[in-house]
């Protein structure tokens, strides 16, 4: 699908963040446009435009009036009448706008808060010693593959009550989900039906024999009196594992591949565990893996960029997080770092509704990769493969282990 | 010195509770409180200052 398109020559006019450059790594190039041209502008995706810096971000991620939620992922050409409407859109509250959208998320919040996380960390702790227990006496691990993938897949089908074993149905229904945003409607539909036909199955087996999972309280939910729409229940369980998924499992890795590279830094995390609430939220500012998107509703300047009715804003947390403005040393990873306002998990109405759930499982994934490997090194910095597209993560990273 | 967070402006971040535990709670929604009346005990004044300092929505407020 990508490997068609000329390369970017000019990312201030023809940016792209499929571009193997950007995939590699898109931090000078932020850095670049940040000073040259803060919201650049691409003709590609039927028009996009990207602010760099995090003012812009913020003032975009607010502004709920003249951007739209109705779809989060670019996709190839304008959405137009094709994508699902506002305000509920399909995977709510993703995509959705207000009012709607405070309805939908108000009804997920007490599954997601920190007291209703906490019950998870010890099923997430035994996952990690049981990930990590075959490599006891091994001298190589690949920390996406063999560990960081599987954290937020398990954690996630345990919180709904869906079957473990089907975890690479997960991950490949991501990709469906991701992908699919690119494909005409109808094969759309047609991508979509093995997905629909699981989750019915799953959602049909809860009603059959009641537990207590995520997946009841959305059968259970109501908005004034109903219960929720089909469609409602599908969409956010859909979200769940599409936003549960990639984004932590990219958090992880990226934590690892740059400990990977900094010994010292990890034996610093080994002694002074203290440090750890810190060391996350700067993985979280440098390496913010989700870059999410907006749609523009009419018509509309923005800062003197003459934005027109469903352009693609790529509203990018990740280059919001390393601007000079608002960080001491942006591009200097500082593992104790005190004062950081970082906009990993978004900011405005949809901030994520997983935030503290993500960041359980990246300090216990950490702890524990920490506490059993007493050494561990890229084994070839030349041969890391990072994600394409909106979610950025490691997706295969060697390290020797002792 | 006192904390109040303004709950218009609180999107539930938690970087107030995740930092600053004694000064700082989630509701049941996973929003953010403040312990008690807001009061900052001596000693937890930086505390109370870098919570302010690292709330992505700027909801919380120090009164001195
Ligand atoms: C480190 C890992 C994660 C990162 C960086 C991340 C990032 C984000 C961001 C940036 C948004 C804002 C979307 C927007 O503005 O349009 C978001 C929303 C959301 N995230 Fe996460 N996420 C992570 C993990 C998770 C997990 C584990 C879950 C739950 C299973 C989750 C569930 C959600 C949901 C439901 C929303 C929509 C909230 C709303 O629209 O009100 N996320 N996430
Ligand atoms: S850090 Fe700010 S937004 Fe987050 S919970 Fe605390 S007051 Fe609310």
């Amino acid at each position: 699908m990508t490997i068609s398109k000329p390369p970017v020559e000019d990312f201030a006019t023809d940016f792209d963040h499929t571009d193997p450059e950007w995939v590699a790594n898109p931090f000078p190039i932020w850095d670049e446009l940040r000073e040259t041209c803060p919201v650049a502008h691409t003709e590609r995706y039927g028009g996009a435009w990207l602010p760099t810096r995090y003012e812009d971000v913020s003032a975009i991620a607010h502004d709920t009036e003249h951007f739209t939620s109705r779809t989060v992922v670019i996709g190839n050409g304008r959405p137009g009448d094709d994508a699902p409407p506002a305000p509920m859109g399909v995977a709510p509250p993703i995509s959705s706008d207000p009012p709607f959208h405070a309805i939908a998320r108000r009804l997920m919040q007490p599954a997601f808060s920190p007291k209703s996380i906490e019950p998870y960390n010890e099923f997430t702790r035994n996952l990690c010693r049981r990930l990590l227990a075959p490599f006891s006496d091994a001298s190589q691990i690949d920390i996406s593959a063999d560990y960081a993938e599987h954290i937020p897949t398990l954690v996630i089908a345990h919180m709904i009550g869906f079957p473990p074993e089907d975890e690479a149905l997960f991950r490949e229904f991501v990709h469906v989900v991701l992908e699919a945003v690119d494909a005409p409607i109808e094969e759309r539909i047609e991508m979509f039906e093995p997905i629909r036909i699981y989750f019915e199955q799953q959602i049909m087996d809860h009603i059959e024999n009641p537990r207590d999972d995520l997946t009841d309280f959305l059968l259970n939910a109501e908005i004034a009196g109903q219960k929720l729409a089909p469609e409602h229940v599908f969409g956010t369980m859909v979200l769940l594992i599409v936003a549960g998924i990639d984004t932590t499992w990219s958090a992880i890795g990226s934590s690892l591949w740059y400990l990977a590279q900094h010994p010292d830094e990890a034996e610093r995390l080994r002694h002074d565990p203290e440090l750890m609430s810190l060391a996350i939220e700067e993985f979280l500012r440098a390496f913010a893996p989700v870059n999410m998107a907006r749609l523009v509703k009419e018509d509309f300047d923005f800062n003197g960029c003459p934005m027109k009715k469903d352009d693609w804003i790529l509203l990018s947390f990740p280059a919001a997080n390393r601007d000079p403005e608002v960080f001491e040393d942006a591009d200097k990873v500082i593992i104790d770092r005190k004062v950081n306002r970082h906009a990993a998990f978004g900011l405005g109405i949809h901030r994520c509704l997983g935030s503290n759930l993500a960041r359980m499982e990246m300090r216990i994934a950490i702890e524990e990769f920490l506490a059993h490997f007493s050494s561990f090194s890229l084994a070839d910095p030349s041969d890391v493969v990072w994600s394409q597209g909106q979610v950025r993560g490691v997706r295969k990273a060697v390290v020797n282990i002792s | 010195m006192k904390v109040t967070i303004d709950p218009d402006k609180c999107q539930g971040h938690g970087r107030c509770f995740g930092g600053a535990p004694d000064l700082f709670d989630s509701d049941d929604l996973g929003q953010g409180i403040v312990i008690g009346d807001g009061t900052v005990p001596a000693g937890l004044e930086e505390a109370a200052r870098l919570a302010q300092a690292n709330c992505p929505e700027y909801a919380i407020e120090i009164t001195e």
